[in-house]
């Protein structure tokens, strides 16, 4: 049995970015054998402290290793992210296992025939999968808590949550395991877990990447996207996934807009504005002094207010609990208790809500959508806090939000939420503060301005202001 | 118990009989507080006075 406190020093190669991982695998300075036995090795060691994996496929990462060491060797295109080992959330599909979605009841479903869309591409560009990540039941969470597999935990404190429903992802990669995840996102499932675990996250433009082969949750609203621990590596992993699919109808017919090569373009010229109103209510200190650090380091001067943010959360949450009661109504009729009571009962809930207020507020939606997007005629982006704190203690169930004691697991999204809800791009950018936990800011563009999120997000990790810190040990067991 | 509390189990019955639901009594009291929370948000969108032409976000194409 490991020690949940174990931990060993770090070695270099641990904290190696996908982009170095590929550019050496290219160059022949390094082995993707040798990577991909290295990062099975480190989730051997850490996996039992971190719970970040339910499934490690290390039989299909050696072999996918050993096909790109030969094809290498062979003279041929081995990828722009060449033996870089990934993971990914557990409903994105991987052959040959099932598709958990954090559930109980999908462990009787049959192993999936096929890999994701997203996991394709990225294997297509040379990268190689090595497992399956904890999560929380059915997407339907902001902690990374999970009944059946146990919560995910925070690498930065191990008594603290990741954050959710990805939480086995931002453990995943803020502990060391992987450079590489990938995870969803339907109101803040992405860039909530990037924030506690102080890790980059990329939500793009909904309809931008394509869902096909993942489990869904709120298809009106579910976005995927990957996790790194710095901007070059989120920009390499989302060039790699852009691209129509025809098996999502949700999923826009447009060509790749790749960004990393934009990257340098920094922010200069960009109009950059902090969100206030909404977005100042209810955040911790630690939130603003984040928010005030990425402010200045961007020469941010300007604030202003999304019109109805708080409604259009409301909104958010009232389209999310019915539409997932409705995905699930099968399962509440037939195996109620095989559900997380904490899941169970919100989605039951859901599915009484009367139907006019959800035409209500789809109705609502595209009304902010067009008010926020006026906004857009002035500013380049928008800044705004990814959580109003940093990690809470596992377990813990409520907070105190504007002297209003609230609950934890439907509330760590509430800045979250309405970025989301109409789709826009966000960069989550990690950052650490003096002494504490780190916290992450939303940098928010556009549609399809990506590329302008993911530059404003590279030059504040160059001025050494967004940063994914490593935790103090490599975690491992006593033997 | 209020009232409204009250009404609104009623309502928890009667609609977890119409989608064939079955409910422990032990989840009434969380359901109820999921359901008072969703229809606060609810309430809160449907004030928002919009014109009758108003359209939803998705569109469907033919």
């Amino acid at each position: 049995m490991s020690s949940p406190t174990a931990s060993r020093d770090w070695h270099e190669a641990d904290w190696r970015d996908a982009g170095g991982i590929a550019a050496a695998v290219n160059a022949g300075r390094a082995r993707a054998v040798d990577v991909t036995a290295a990062a099975l090795e480190r989730i051997r060691q850490a996996n039992p402290a971190l719970n970040a994996f339910t499934a490690v496929t290390a039989d299909r990462a050696m072999a996918r290793a050993v096909a790109v060491d030969a094809m290498r060797a062979a003279g041929q295109r081995v990828g722009r992210l060449a033996g870089v080992p990934f993971a990914v959330k557990n409903l994105i599909d991987i052959e040959g296992i099932s598709t958990l979605a954090g559930s109980r009841i999908n462990r009787d479903h049959p192993p999936a025939s096929a890999d994701g869309v997203l996991v394709k591409r990225l294997e297509a560009a040379g990268a190689i999968c090595v497992g399956a990540l904890n999560m929380g039941e059915y997407a339907y969470d902001f902690t990374g808590e999970n009944l059946h597999d146990g919560p995910s935990r925070n690498p930065h404190d191990l008594a603290r949550m990741t954050g959710g429903s990805s939480g086995g992802s931002g453990s995943a990669v803020a502990g060391g395991l992987v450079p590489l995840a990938l995870g969803s996102d339907t109101n803040g499932s992405i860039r909530v877990p990037a924030s506690l675990c102080g890790i980059f996250g990329l939500k793009p433009t909904f309809g931008r990447l394509p869902r096909t082969g993942s489990f869904p949750f709120v298809s009106s609203l579910d976005h995927l996207g990957p996790f790194a621990r710095s901007v070059r590596d989120l920009a390499l992993a989302y060039d790699a996934m852009q691209g129509p699919d025809a098996g999502d109808p949700a999923c826009v017919v447009r060509k790749s807009e790749p960004t990393l090569g934009k990257l340098v373009a920094g922010a200069g010229g960009l109009r950059i504005a902090r969100a206030g109103g909404y977005f100042r209510q209810g955040a911790f200190p630690e939130a603003l002094q984040a928010m005030d650090k990425v402010s200045a380091a961007l020469s941010v001067a300007t604030e202003i207010e999304l019109p109805e943010a708080a409604r259009a959360r409301a909104a958010a949450y009232v389209i999310t609990t019915t539409e997932g009661a409705a995905l699930h109504l099968p399962r509440l009729r037939e195996r109620p208790g095989d559900f997380d009571p904490d899941v169970r009962d919100r989605l039951i809930a859901g599915a009484m809500i009367p139907a006019p207020f959800v035409a209500q507020a789809q109705k609502f939606r595209r009304w902010y959508r067009d008010a926020v997007l006026r906004l857009f005629n002035d500013v380049d982006v928008i800044l705004a806090p990814s959580t109003p704190c940093t990690a809470p203690r596992i377990g813990q169930k409520t907070f105190v939000l504007d002297g209003v004691e609230l609950p934890v697991r439907p509330n760590l999204g509430i800045y979250t939420q309405p970025i989301s809800f109409i789709g826009l791009p966000v960069a989550a950018v990690p950052v650490p503060l003096p002494g504490g936990l780190p916290i992450g800011v939303q940098v928010i563009a556009a549609p399809w301005r990506e590329d302008i999120a993911l530059r404003v997000a590279y030059t504040l990790e160059a001025a050494g202001v967004a940063r994914a810190p490593r935790p103090a040990n490599m975690f491992a067991p006593t033997g | 118990m209020t009232q409204a509390e009250t009404d609104l189990d009623t309502y928890i019955g009667a609609t977890a009989a119409l989608l064939g639901i079955q409910i422990d009594p032990s989840w009434l009291e969380p359901i109820r507080f999921h359901l008072e929370v969703s229809l606060r948000m609810a309430r809160l969108v449907e004030a928002f006075a919009l014109p009758d032409n108003a359209e939803p976000a998705p569109v469907f194409t033919a």
